[in-house]
């Protein structure tokens, strides 16, 4: 299977996922294109450009500065600030407070060395409270090791641990964006299911990593942090289904035509050198499920989109036309279906009745 | 979505062009609107960048901060968005109407009130974190700011509220007004693009919908309406242009921001005129003026609140409050519904498609029809329609009709296609109905179970007398110098 995997992406060292892409996979999981590039770690930021749909994403300046500013502020003079925010918000003991930041041992050791230090903090359990900085925690997605990087894990009296996620989203008057906090939620499950992954391994209880994530936000229109608890059980659950489908992928890559790659054969300057056709072909035989909430997560979003619009498919309109079609998948069929032209299938009876009188109430309305 | 909208999607994608999704405007669109395009620096809270603002679109006023992290900037860019706002909002007071009230003392109205169109949602929800951000503020005290400020931030932070009240049409978001109107051939998510809406709504000559919409996407051809601005904007221009001015502050560094911010908010200050002459074209739908009434008789009433000196808004609706919010929310929400189907057969249709309405022929009618004896003797006109519409109904519905106003009739009895039905209000006074009150046979009628009857507001106690179980009375909110000094960072 690996070897099957390590041939559809080239030779090319794999694309590790980050929390975010993972967090990502949970949001379309019923698309095999993407379980398939990812579990064979393709690069799709840049296969998509090759391909002529470059991704709409890039992150202006200004908002990194904001950001890393943010986390600075919060995490100075050994994370005080975030001390003083869980002391009110977890009822951290003011004594004994331990900071460690974990990058100090360069980065090559950083995962083997957050695992020693869990584990003592596990097995030892005492009243100290302490702030790892700098964790490098793993994940296994189908049968290939990711390394994430939290922002902050806290271990805390009583035995539990928490993650920390620093974000530099304001919080007004109680009140962040929904769709910003939502994704930060999906994010910080990832840790979770990480740092629970690694108690386990070490053989202690994995629930000893809170469901509550703690995220640190700026508060009102200052840059004075504020900590909320964020119970992410539901994210949790979704995310573990996800992955469990994950490993399924071979299934995917069995059905693969013999011999389809998605190899770039990148020159030594790292640059494409395949005929971008080509991979396109070989990305058209992988079937995608595309719809317009991939424009905001996917690096593949253009293209799909393109070949849902191209081959007339109703998915490029959105999820709520979908639903209203009663699982009529081309527009041509729906339209034809509409104006009488054609003749329904077995099953579609119902749904071509209400699309028939939906035309003609529209053309006497307009006619 | 209704099934409807999603035909007209699909059609949208085979014509290359946005199909209508109504036959008449179901917004206020003010002979003066004033139109105001915000930009928001990336990753704050809350940093203007700059704007354009007014309500001739010759001649748009264009607002700057050269460097949107300096406080000092922020208010003076306020004060300067104040000097526009408000003569515009504070000139409707001069013209009022006395209404006669029954049972109630007469009261003024403005004539007419303010209309401020913005591209988006997101730029409504600027419009309504820059209230929240500068109407607690004081023109004494330690961090005094112009007096305007905090004045402008009470109408930024009314106007918002506004908005999201379905049918109000003070402050507009005009993809949400356009989408209101037209189905176009892409996604929901899409339609958030204003340039891309209005391609697909009136493409350039020689090209199609899909394709105005495709090359909208383009931020160098066509940048994004804001509040958020596009990246690489932000690397290669705007970045350096703010730099400049922090190393040397000079008229010359301000004219540098300020060239750079026209770039990319004249594209979207054109694209809302053209919105504005779209939605102008289509002819207004009938209770669009009463729903107007209603914003002129909600803008009167803030506009004597804060002549009386009110104070600001509070951060937070206590629960009495939040609870009347609430249910107001929903009865404007429902009224809106029904209203828009009543003004327009194509809103309708969406009810007929359902079952909860129905259009067809009168067959037959008994216009001196009566129930009971004697004095309880009711005038009860029979109507018998025939139609085509797969109508859900079961004898006892109560039913109203967009044909003519006030009348109501009950549904008898339900036979295939032919319905029959008993009028039971609008027929007058008389013995027999009044004439044409009753439909005659030959005659097209369409009835509906949805009714826009008076919904009296829901029993809430007095904020004072507001039960434990949410918290207790609520603490009466004054304003302190808190308030006034909070941090804006």
């Amino acid at each position: 299977m690996r070897g099957r995997l390590d041939e559809l992406r080239g030779p090319v060292p794999p694309r590790a996922h980050d929390a975010r892409a993972i967090a990502a996979l949970a949001a379309n999981p019923g698309c095999a294109r993407r379980a398939v590039l990812d579990a064979a770690g393709v690069d799709k930021d840049l296969t998509a450009r090759h391909v002529g749909f470059p991704a709409p994403f890039g992150q202006s300046q200004f908002a990194i500065t904001r950001g890393n500013v943010f986390e600075a502020l919060v995490k100075e003079n050994g994370c005080a600030e975030l001390l003083r925010l869980l002391r009110e918000l977890l009822g951290l003991p003011i004594a004994q407070v331990g900071y460690q930041d974990v990058e100090s041992v360069g980065s090559h050791l950083r995962h083997s060395h957050t695992r020693a230090l869990i584990d003592r903090a596990a097995r030892e359990g005492d009243d100290a409270a302490v702030f790892y900085d700098h964790p490098l925690l793993s994940l296994r997605i189908a049968g290939q090791t990711s390394y994430l990087e939290p922002d902050v894990v806290a271990f805390q009296v009583g035995g539990r641990f928490h993650i920390v996620e620093i974000k530099s989203f304001a919080v007004i008057d109680g009140q962040a964006e929904p769709e910003k906090v939502a994704a930060a939620a999906r994010q910080a499950a990832v840790y979770v299911l990480a740092l629970r992954a690694l108690l386990a391994d070490l053989g202690h209880d994995p629930e000893r990593v809170s469901h509550d994530v703690v995220l640190v936000c700026p508060e009102n229109f200052a840059n004075r942090p504020v900590a909320t608890l964020v119970d992410v059980r539901r994210q949790l659950a979704v995310l573990r289904r996800q992955l469990d489908r994950m490993t399924r992928v071979d299934h995917l890559v069995e059905e693969l035509p013999p011999g389809i790659t998605f190899d770039l054969a990148p020159d030594s300057e790292g640059t494409p050198t395949r005929p971008a056709r080509e991979v396109a072909g070989a990305l058209r035989q992988v079937p995608a499920r595309y719809a317009p909430d991939c424009l905001s997560t996917c690096d593949m979003c253009m293209f799909c989109r393109d070949e849902a619009r191209c081959g007339g498919s109703t998915d490029q309109l959105g999820r709520q036309v979908r639903d209203q079609l009663g699982g009529v998948l081309g527009v041509d069929e729906a339209l034809a279906l509409a104006e009488g032209a054609a003749e329904p299938a077995e099953g579609q009876e119902e749904i071509a009745q209400l699309l028939r009188l939906a035309h003609r109430l529209r053309e006497e309305c307009l006619g | 979505m209704s099934t409807l909208t999603a035909l007209a999607r699909l059609k949208a994608v085979r014509d290359g062009t946005a199909q209508r999704i109504t036959t008449v405007r179901h917004c206020h669109l003010a002979p003066r609107p004033m139109v105001f395009v915000p930009l928001q620096l990336a990753g704050e809270a809350l940093a203007p960048l700059g704007a354009m603002v007014g309500a001739d679109p010759d001649h748009p006023r264009l607002l700057v901060v050269p460097q949107p992290r300096n406080r000092d900037l922020r208010f003076a860019f306020a004060a300067e968005l104040a000097e526009v706002l408000l003569p515009y909002v504070e000139g409707f007071a001069k013209t009022t109407e006395t209404v006669e009230r029954r049972g109630g003392d007469p009261y003024e109205r403005c004539l007419d009130a303010p209309q401020i169109l913005v591209p988006n949602r997101s730029a409504a929800a600027f419009a309504g974190l820059l209230g929240r951000s500068t109407r607690f503020r004081r023109a004494d005290g330690p961090y005094p700011v112009h007096p305007s400020v905090p004045l402008l931030g009470r109408w930024l932070t009314y106007f918002a509220d506004r908005s999201r009240r379905p049918g109000s049409c003070l402050m507009m978001s005009m993809t949400e007004a356009l989408s209101a109107h037209w189905a176009t051939g892409q996604s929901a998510l899409e339609d958030a693009n204003l340039a891309a809406l209005v391609g697909w709504i009136d493409p350039p000559a020689g090209m199609d919908g899909r394709r105005a919409a495709e090359e909208a996407e383009d931020p160098l051809l066509w940048p994004p309406a804001g509040p958020a601005t596009d990246p690489g904007f932000d690397n290669e221009v705007l970045g350096p242009a703010v730099r400049a001015y922090e190393e040397a502050p000079t008229a010359r560094a301000v004219e540098r921001v300020a060239q750079a911010l026209r770039t990319q908010l004249e594209p979207t200050w054109r694209l809302m005129w053209r919105a504005v002459e779209l939605l102008r074209a289509l002819p207004e739908g009938s209770r669009v003026a009463g729903r107007w009434e209603t914003d002129r008789g909600s803008f009167t009433r803030f506009l004597e609140l804060v002549a009386e000196g009110g104070p600001p808004q509070a951060r937070r609706d206590g629960a009495v409050g939040a609870a009347a919010r609430l249910a107001a929310l929903e009865r404007a929400r429902a009224s809106y519904d029904v209203q828009r189907a009543y003004d327009d057969p194509l809103v309708m249709a969406e009810y007929r498609l359902t079952g909860e309405a129905f259009t067809g022929t009168v067959v037959s009618a008994d216009p001196e029809n009566t129930e009971g004896e004697g004095r309880s003797r009711k005038l009860r006109p029979l109507v018998t329609v025939r139609t085509a519409d797969p109508a859900r109904l079961t004898p006892g519905a109560v039913l109203g009709s967009p044909d003519r106003r006030g009348h109501a009739a009950e549904v008898v009895e339900v036979d295939g296609d032919e319905i029959t039905l008993k009028v039971t209000k609008g027929m007058g006074r008389g013995k027999v109905a009044a004439p044409g009150a009753v439909p005659e046979p030959g005659e097209r009628v369409t009835y509906t179970t949805l009714t826009d009857d008076f919904q009296s507001s829901a029993a809430l106690p007095e904020p004072e007398r507001t039960p434990w179980t949410h918290g207790g009375p609520p603490e009466e909110y004054v304003p302190d110098d808190d308030d006034a000094r909070e941090e804006w960072s």
